[in-house]
């Protein structure tokens, strides 16, 4: 235990403290919609913000994207939609999340969502909404705090 | 959260995803839990490993290397095996983030239950394989997976930590990427089982065989066993050669089985995490020890001493430190 010294690496406690989880993410486009640009962007600002950010690529189902979630021990989904179906396949990601008992897991959906929309979709479960040209330090702070907030 | 570890292990074992994730996401990082917790549940992971057939997959960025695994994994969920997959991806120095693209290839098997992937980054200081790999293959080899697949970043010093951890290893290859004296370059040529020229459909992959088998008779293998690595032609986006891998594969294994070397690879491979971690832990406390340096790694900034005298100077004060803490 020669190397072991507090002096140098710190107590038990505090060396494992530095192998704490870092962040996670899925990165989604969700269904029928092949407009990545804008998810490929966020994900870059997240991955510079210090994420691990998996990406999934472009038209996955609820199924894939909550699959994904559960495997990766994600802490946050993030879905981009620019195809207008938000309202029918969003609920479904989150009824699936329920249905695994993991509605620990923060969603924000990301696009072109309406606000009557955004409003119906965060009384849903849904954690955040980001809406066409919020500035992208808007959206790593608020992910940074959606994790805050669940890993306590 | 309290967690018990029999009953995460025992619930993890009858397939249940959340637990199996969680099990994962403690083997990667032992920070998350409280020590005596962790030691319960990879105790139990470690004790009932062993049976696993662990497949590690590299090649240069962009041979399809995630293409060719989903490709192998469709043809043993044919026979029923449980798969487990390991990707890694490099960790940005800066942030510490990591962009994971690896899944993309293999999304359409998210929705089978037998097929559970994990993504990982780099995270190491030295550029090796990280202390979260290592753990990810004796969890799911613990946990009863039939067959493990690592997918490497394809570049230096992790690609040949793989060959030290897996049973089988993959060198995925291109045509119209370099000629025969690029094969000829020691490291990644001298670590395969298998040499698997992938996107056959291209023209050029007919001479690119042929250099290669020819290459592959005159190389040495520095593996443990005496097995001939083997060459194959395949397309994994159309699925061309793939069964005949698979059958290679499976000879592979078996020869593992008959020589004793498969039971020896796992001892070997644990030995190697632990050589891993020792690696991390070290190079962390030099790190550490080497901010108290400062004035003197100014003096070879300054070039009043050479860069070889100045290490092994500091590195013997270093050890002088630590048998003082002693």
């Amino acid at each position: 235990m020669i190397l072991y010294s507090e002096e140098l690496i710190g107590s038990e406690e505090s060396s494992l403290r530095e192998y704490r989880k870092i962040p996670k993410i899925i990165v989604a486009k969700l269904g029928l919609d092949g407009h990545d640009r804008g998810a490929k962007v966020v994900a870059r600002a997240l991955r510079d913000a210090g994420f691990e950010v998996v990406y999934t690529g472009i038209r996955q189902t609820p199924e894939m994207i909550v699959n994904t979630a559960l495997q990766e021990d994600a802490d946050v989904i993030g879905i981009s939609m620019l195809s207008g179906s938000h309202m029918t396949l969003v609920p479904m990601v989150l009824k699936l999340l329920k249905d695994n008992g993991a509605e620990d897991i923060k969603v924000v959906v990301g696009g072109t969502i309406p606000p009557d929309d955004a409003e119906k979709l965060k009384e849903m479960g849904v954690a955040e909404v980001f809406p066409p040209d919020t500035p992208l330090s808007y959206i790593v702070k608020r992910i940074k705090e959606l994790v805050e907030e669940r890993r306590k | 959260m309290r967690i018990d570890a029999e009953e995460l292990f025992e619930r993890a074992l009858k397939g249940d995803i959340r637990s199996i994730s969680r099990i994962l996401t403690i083997a990667e990082f032992p920070g998350e839990i409280d020590p005596e917790i962790y030691r319960g549940i990879v105790k139990r992971v470690i004790k009932n490993g062993g049976r696993a057939h662990v497949i590690g997959v590299t090649g240069s960025p962009g041979v399809g290397k995630s293409t060719l695994i989903s490709k192998l994994i469709s043809m043993y969920r044919s026979r029923g095996e449980r798969i487990g997959v390991i990707t890694i991806d490099p960790t940005s120095p800066f942030s510490r983030g990591s962009f994971m693209g690896n899944r993309i290839r293999m999304q359409h098997h998210s929705q089978d239950p037998n097929v559970f992937i994990r993504s990982t980054a780099t995270r190491g200081v030295s550029g090796g394989l990280s202390i979260s790999t290592v753990m990810l293959v004796e969890v799911f080899d613990g946990l009863g997976f039939d067959r493990i697949f690592i997918e490497s970043v394809g570049v230096g010093q992790i690609d040949v930590d793989i060959h030290n951890i897996a049973h089988t290893l993959i060198n995925v290859l291109i045509p119209g990427a370099g000629d025969d004296i690029q094969l000829l370059k020691a490291g990644l040529m001298e670590i395969g089982d298998f040499y698997v020229l992938n996107k056959a459909d291209k023209p050029e992959s007919e001479q690119m065989f042929k250099t290669l088998r020819e290459i592959l008779e005159i190389l040495q293998n520095q593996g443990l066993s005496d097995w001939k690595p083997k060459a194959y032609k395949v397309s994994a986006v159309l699925g061309t050669g793939i069964e005949d891998l698979v059958k290679g594969l499976d000879e592979h294994r078996e020869y593992l089985m008959k020589t004793g070397s498969f039971g020896n690879i796992v001892s070997r491979r644990r030995k190697y995490s632990a050589k891993i971690i020792l690696r991390h832990l070290l190079e962390k406390t030099l790190e550490n020890y080497i901010d108290r340096e400062k004035e003197y790694l100014d003096r070879i900034a300054l070039g009043e001493i050479d860069p070889f005298t100045g290490s092994v100077e500091i590195f013997r004060r270093f050890v002088r430190e630590i048998h003082r803490i002693r």
